[in-house]
């Protein structure tokens, strides 16, 4: 019963976010394989997982799971559902310090069980008009972790127009997400270098085309 | 005849034309070792003109209904792909919405319920001055010129332009009456007959490019052989419209310069904005809007000639 629920509520949620994004996939850096893998994307919006999730073929998005803020997605039954038994994410404290949780150590834990994961290195959505904000560190400790498993960028393309930060009715603009090419952490590679190549690679999927852009023509 | 007799033997010419371009289509992919892009393209092309006219026919089958409902969901489709390549901020989401979900669905229904007054200004007086003032109360002022005008250049495009293929339902011409789904038939089919015959006498005996800055892939065999051939069709199907064989072919040739000059004009917002097509929703050919630019520049034209001299 449950099983046949969380079906119906997952295949809903596809359909709504084709219908109303029409999302196109593009693999420019990679294939759809089953290779075990670390998507780190952009963050503009809630439904930025729901739309990486949404383009994965079935096996694999059945295999992959998002990371989210614990703080957001456990509040209220129906959010605590959909964050929990449809995507089955891994919510993690935001807040160190406060609380006993160990996200690297969660993060880890489910990449043992072969599972891929969603991340967003950014940390927080990006309201602002920059394309992207500074990584937070925490992609950078989970590749130390599991230095074998491959990186891949993924690059959303106005979701953050369809549902700005803050709003909850969609404009039904046209979404792409874009693979790139997967990236492993160099051997003795510094910190704030690896965070740096994640984030150029990251960038330099983003269209050139100026409708997002802050400045240019 | 009867109008569903002229509308049979209409779709009954539409139909050979596509079973004759299927197998050409088929035969070209035979005769090669290893397919090249074009004949796959040719091919792709083709198989969405079978699913394009089948949606048009299950549309005329509704009527009046079935054929605003369908014209607005292609507005839909389009104004998604125009407003994508426009330069919004978040302060804009509500004058957005309301583009999408109040002025888009207001404008077909006052084109379903016939209210010529209201339909053919409500987007140029009463949308143009409203949103706005929605955006200005984001109290947003960055490129606030830019933003207004795109999304309004949008709606006049995507939504007005296009609704005057459903509003032909709604001419009253004299010993014409029950006639004017074929006023649309002759509009598509002249429209979208120009573009194919330009594609295929520019592919045939394309030498001299006409804009290419702008559109590289037309030719000036393939406007001046596309535009004359469609012109002669289009005065050939005289006996669906209420116009003399050289009235159709006047108005033909209108429907068809406007048609090309309405796809010279997508192109250059296309290139202005660094990308091929509009979108991806019809395999082969591009986004909706790739396959209805000249629709949006001959439909207003023709709707109002035909209202100015036949009503």
């Amino acid at each position: 019963m449950l099983r046949l629920l969380v079906a119906l509520v997952t295949n809903s949620i596809i359909l709504f976010t084709r219908l109303v994004t029409a999302v196109q996939a593009r693999w420019i850096g990679c294939e759809p394989t089953q290779t075990q893998r670390i998507y780190f994307a952009n963050h503009a919006s809630h439904g930025d997982f729901v739309l990486i999730w949404t383009v994965l073929p079935p096996p694999l998005r059945r295999r992959t799971r998002p990371v989210a803020g614990s703080d957001y997605w456990l509040i209220g039954a129906v959010r605590k559902f959909i964050a929990t038994a449809v995507f089955r994410s891994v919510l993690i404290n935001r807040q160190p310090g406060r609380g006993q949780d160990d996200p690297i150590g969660q993060m880890s834990a489910v990449l043992e069980e072969g599972h891929s994961l969603i991340l967003f290195p950014e940390g927080t959505r990006n309201a602002t008009d920059a394309p992207l904000l500074p990584f937070k560190s925490g992609i950078f400790r989970l590749a130390s972790a599991r230095p074998d498993i491959e990186l891949v960028p993924v690059w959303l393309a106005n979701l953050n127009r369809v549902l700005p930060k803050g709003q909850f009715v969609p404009v039904p603009l046209l979404c792409t997400v874009t693979f790139g090419a997967p990236m492993k952490l160099g051997a003795d590679e510094p910190r704030e270098a690896f965070l740096a190549r994640a984030r150029a690679a990251l960038l330099a999927l983003a269209p050139d085309d100026a409708s997002n852009a802050d400045e240019g023509p | 005849m009867t109008p569903q007799d002229k509308i049979i033997a209409f779709f009954g010419g539409v139909l050979a034309l596509l079973i004759v371009a299927t197998i050409i289509g088929n035969t070209m992919r035979a005769r090669q070792e290893t397919p090249t892009p074009l004949v796959e393209n040719l091919n792709a092309r083709i198989n969405s003109w079978w699913a394009m006219v089948l949606l048009i026919g299950l549309a005329f089958l509704f009527g009046k209904t079935g054929v605003v409902v369908l014209f607005a969901v292609l507005s839909l489709a389009a104004l998604r792909e125009f407003l994508t390549l426009t330069y919004t901020r978040r302060g804009d989401h509500w004058a957005l919405l309301a583009a999408f979900f109040v002025v888009l669905p207001a404008q077909y229904v006052l084109v379903w319920i016939s209210w010529y007054g209201l339909y053919s200004v409500f987007i140029p007086v009463y949308a143009f001055l409203l949103m706005p003032i929605v955006s200005a109360l984001s109290l947003d002022p960055r490129r606030y010129l830019e933003r207004i005008a795109e999304v309004q250049w949008g709606l006049m495009l995507c939504v007005f332009c296009l609704s005057h293929v459903p509003a032909l339902l709604t001419l009253e011409i004299p010993d014409y009456e029950g006639h004017n789904l074929l006023l649309i038939a002759f509009l598509l089919g002249v429209v979208q007959l120009s573009d194919v015959l330009q594609y295929v006498w520019g592919k045939l005996f394309g030498r001299h490019k006409i804009a290419p800055t702008v559109s590289p892939s037309k030719t000036t065999e393939g406007f001046v052989g596309g535009v004359l051939s469609a012109t002669l069709v289009g005065a050939g199907l005289w006996w669906i419209t209420p116009f003399e064989p050289w009235q159709a072919a006047v108005l033909a040739l209108i429907i068809s310069l406007m048609g090309f000059l309405g796809g010279l004009v997508m192109s250059a917002i296309k290139r202005d904005r660094g990308v091929k097509d509009w979108g991806w929703t019809i395999e082969g050919h591009g986004g909706v809007l790739d396959r209805l630019d000249s629709v949006v520049f001959a439909a207003p034209i023709f709707f109002h000639l035909v209202r100015y001299w036949w009503t």
